[in-house]
């Protein structure tokens, strides 16, 4: 019982530190990638606006990244001030993994951010340009290593377990690092985050414009978050559906769960829309259902037979009521973003996307949503893989750490009051940064005046600002 | 290369990533810990502005060791940390509060004294917690089977307070010297007038540490102090005041860049002597490197990437201390 209670603790330590590092990373990836394009295209055309662009952008890019940098260290720690059994049991697969991400991410993106931050006026043009292409590959490395290690505990391939209960590398490592579900998780979780960056964007860009329609920098933003979004949303759908193929085919249980089928179906399993979950009589309340359409879509023929929960010995079985929820807002989410990106191609055809209130209001409403689909995905992820940690093989309540429950009750909430007060004014800070219209007279950075030479964050920026001022 | 071998590089490696943040990330503590002592305004951003590019390479190496354990020697990862859990959730909040202040108190002038505050706070506690941390590994932690099995305040003892302090001096003593050589004028002043009394805080921190070390176990007894093993062992406190008297002579004298480099010679006898007290040991006393090894082809696996990587890291890290080198001003580098 005192057991219990201690897991939960460390399962609710767990998620929260997760879900708010996972903020982060989902946008410096997508602003990483988004500032190398932008520093390219300025290199290319040598058009200002790029530049102001980039500038615009990189103020809020240092706060994200120093932010994702300090709670991906606490969860570098995580693994083992919690989970140590699983530590000790899954090291030796997991951590060449993550050490690889240290070696080949980490130190890239750390090496050359402060010459991307603060050494515009210090090298030159290029050289800067490689900088800031050095941090964007260094995110999407960093996503390749943790996700592969995330898929492996999702789907475990090629290993064995030795005298003492560890699981070791058995098959060689290119089996581990592609396992079965790696190859779908990093790709819907890298358009997820340019998704999510191009909504936060477009957001951005769509608030200036109803203020100012004429706004060269908010209009060019606007309008490649609206390209990203009318391309990307699309092939996120498809690849979600892929990847709940994939999981249909190694983790069923989570498909059930997320499908809310409590009972099998010989033929033809409905679609159920909306409804509530009843976890005692094990069926959906009040179920809005589409008859036969989960088995066209899980197994592409109406009439074929899909197996429901009963079939999952009761203590195997994940918590259907968070997956069923956090599955429907996700999907919930990208069709809406699908939405956006379809209104934003009309918008252009008919000429309007920099003149059409509307669409620039839904864009703003649309602002957060790819964060809150990120966070929706994983705790379908997380939570449907329950009650395991590695799937199939290890339990959560068989990884835990063996410590005290008031231990981890201190801990927690000393994470709950440091996090909210350093990442809510973190955010906040974005929210002012975001709010300053981008001028199109920011200095680009080469022309910044010397005495400010890039050095000092403040000099830089504050003298930016002041350029700003001047210009309006 | 027999399992037995590699398992010895890969000791060395996580000592080395070990080595090199307490000296990297020790400068960017220790100016965090005087923070409050430099004058608001151009004191205060001259100092922050000399670390500011180069900190979260620094702190990355801290990645390395902790990822690296658990990689290489995963049981003495799975005992240690629950071991020393509020110690090292302290040290993981104080450095989200240290690292956010970099950004944070330029965007907002309004608030700056209190993330200013937030970064000394965070930098004290970061590095007492550090100690603490050394100090309760060597004093000796209570293992059954492969978990740790005593309560969640076996660490706090005399020993591991004692080993806080020493560190927060150490740490103080390196951000001190690194602004010496970093800046000029007021700041640098400033500086040097610490750098002597640290200096001094840091050697008697040394002489208790390792007067009560010898207590701590029989085995360090033995180690440090039993004839023949004394012969070499005490070259160690002997190349420690050397280096002393070298580290106070430079001071005098003014140099700008010596004293830093001196007092780096300082911590890493002081961690030559750590590693006299622990080898063949993870965990002293309980278990060895070879007891807590990942298997051969996880190290080996591991052992290519670090070859090829390390190397290439050390290169580009290099570089970016070369682009920022020089003094730092409020208004730029020169
Ligand atoms: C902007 C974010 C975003 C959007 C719009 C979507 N997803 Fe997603 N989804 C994620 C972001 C995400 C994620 C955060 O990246 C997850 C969590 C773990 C993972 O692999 O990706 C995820 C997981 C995830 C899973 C769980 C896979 C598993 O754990 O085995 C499935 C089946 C889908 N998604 C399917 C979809 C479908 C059918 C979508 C379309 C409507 C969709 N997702 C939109
Ligand atoms: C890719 C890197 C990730 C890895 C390796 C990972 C691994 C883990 C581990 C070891 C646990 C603890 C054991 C358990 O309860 O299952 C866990 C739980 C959890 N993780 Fe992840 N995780 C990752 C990413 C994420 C992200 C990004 C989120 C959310 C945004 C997330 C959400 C959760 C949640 C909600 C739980 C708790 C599940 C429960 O209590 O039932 N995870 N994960
Ligand atoms: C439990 C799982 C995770 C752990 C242990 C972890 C660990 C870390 C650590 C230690 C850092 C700081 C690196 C530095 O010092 O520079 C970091 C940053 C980062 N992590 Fe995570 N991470 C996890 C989940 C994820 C996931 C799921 C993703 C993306 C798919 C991700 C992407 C990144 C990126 C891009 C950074 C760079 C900093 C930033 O973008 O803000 N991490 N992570």
């Amino acid at each position: 019982m005192e057991n219990d209670l201690a897991i939960n603790l460390a399962r609710i330590q767990f998620a929260f530190t997760v879900s708010f590092h996972f903020l982060f990373p989902a946008f410096t990836i997508g602003i990483a990638s988004y500032l190398a394009v932008l520093e390219g295209l300025w290199l290319k055309t040598d058009n200002g606006v790029y530049a102001n662009l980039y500038r615009y952008w990189l103020k809020i890019f240092s706060i994200v990244f120093a932010m994702g940098v300090v709670s991906g260290i606490v969860m570098s720690y995580q693994f083992g001030t919690n989970w140590s059994v699983f530590s000790d049991k899954a090291g030796p697969v997991i951590g060449p993994l993550m050490a690889y991400e240290v070696l080949t991410a980490f130190f890239l993106e750390a090496g050359f951010l402060g010459v991307m931050l603060f050494g515009i006026n210090k090298v030159g043009r290029k050289l800067h340009f490689v900088a800031t292409l050095a941090v964007a590959i260094g995110t999407f490395i960093s996503a390749f290593w943790i996700l592969s290690v995330n898929s492996w505990m999702q789907t475990p391939v090629g290993f064995a377990i030795n005298d003492v209960g560890q699981y070791v590398p058995a098959a060689g490592w290119w089996d581990i690092v592609w396992n079965p579900s790696f190859p779908y998780r990093l790709v819907h979780t890298v358009l997820a985050a340019y998704l999510t960056t191009a909504f936060a964007v477009g957001a951005v860009g769509a608030w200036h414009l109803l203020k100012d329609k004429t706004n060269p920098g908010a209009r060019k933003m606007f309008s490649m978050a609206m390209w990203m979004a009318a391309i990307v949303a699309p092939t996120q759908i498809f690849m979600g559906d892929l990847h709940g193929l994939n999981t249909l085919e190694h983790q069923p249980a989570k498909v059930m769960a997320m499908e809310g089928h409590y009972e099998s179906h010989p033929d033809g399993a409905p679609l159920i829309l909306f409804g509530i979950p009843n976890s005692k009589e094990k069926r959906i309340d009040y179920a809005i259902e589409i008859p036969n359409a989960s088995s066209l879509i899980l197994k592409h023929d109406m009439n074929a037979p899909l197996a429901g929960l009963d079939t999952i010995p009761d203590e195997d079985e994940p918590p259907v009521g968070i997956v069923f929820w956090a599955f429907r807002i996700m999907v919930g989410l990208g069709f809406a973003m699908l939405g956006i990106g379809m209104w934003s191609l009309l918008a252009r055809s008919r000429k309007k996307l920099y003149d059409w209130p509307l669409l620039h209001r839904a864009a703003v409403v649309m602002g957060p949503s790819g964060f809150i689909a990120v966070l929706a995905g994983w705790v379908t992820t997380e939570v449907g893989r329950q009650p395991f940690t590695i799937y199939g093989l290890l339990r959560t309540s068989e990884s835990a750490a063996p410590l005290d429950a008031p231990a981890v009750a201190a801990s927690l909430l000393a994470f709950v009051v440091v996090y909210f007060i350093v990442f809510g004014a973190g955010i906040v800070y974005i929210f002012k940064l975001a709010a300053k219209t981008p001028e199109a007279h920011e200095p680009t950075p080469d022309d910044a005046p010397i005495r400010t030479a890039g050095i000092t964050p403040a000099a830089a920026v504050l003298e930016g600002d002041h350029e700003e001022g001047a210009a309006t | 290369m027999s399992g037995t071998e590699l398992t010895v590089i890969w000791a060395g490696i996580i000592a080395f990533a070990v080595v090199v943040y307490v000296i990297m990330d020790g400068f960017d503590l220790g100016i965090g810990i005087l923070f409050p002592n430099f004058k608001v305004g151009p004191d205060r951003d001259t100092a922050m502005n000399s670390i500011a590019p180069v900190w979260d390479g620094n702190e990355t190496w801290l990645v390395l060791g902790g990822g690296g354990l658990l990689a290489a020697f995963p049981l003495a990862y799975a005992i240690i940390l629950p071991a020393l859990y509020a110690p090292l959730i302290a040290m993981l909040l104080g450095l989200v509060l240290r690292g956010v202040a970099f950004e944070f108190r330029w965007r907002d002038p309004a608030h700056r004294a209190r993330w200013d505050f937030g970064f000394t706070a965070g930098s004290v506690i970061a590095t007492f917690a550090q100690g603490v941390t050394l100090g309760a590994l060597l004093q000796g932690i209570t293992v059954e089977g492969r978990a740790y099995a005593g309560g969640w305040w076996e660490w706090l003892t005399p020993f591991s307070l004692l080993t806080g302090f020493a560190l927060l001096a150490g740490y103080a003593l390196l951000g001190c010297c690194w602004l010496i050589w970093k800046t000029e004028g007021r700041l640098q002043r400033q500086c040097y007038s610490y750098a002597g009394r640290l200096g001094i805080l840091l050697l008697l921190a040394i002489i208790a540490v390792s007067a009560a070390t010898p207590f701590l176990e029989e085995e360090y007894y033995t180690r440090w102090l039993a004839y023949p093993g004394v012969i070499a062992t005490a070259q160690i406190p002997l190349a420690t005041l050397v280096i002393s008297v070298l580290f106070f002579r430079s001071l005098s004298k003014k140099q700008e860049a010596a004293p830093f480099f001196y007092a780096l010679g300082l911590f890493g006898l002081s961690l030559v002597g750590l590693a006299v007290s622990m080898w063949p040991d993870v965990i002293p006393g309980r278990i060895t490197i070879w007891e807590a090894a990942a298997p051969y082809e996880s190290q080996m696996f591991m052992l290519i990437g670090a070859a090829i990587m390390v190397p290439v890291i050390l290169a580009y890290t290099g570089w970016a201390y070369w682009v920022f080198r020089g003094k730092v001003g409020t208004d730029g580098y020169h």
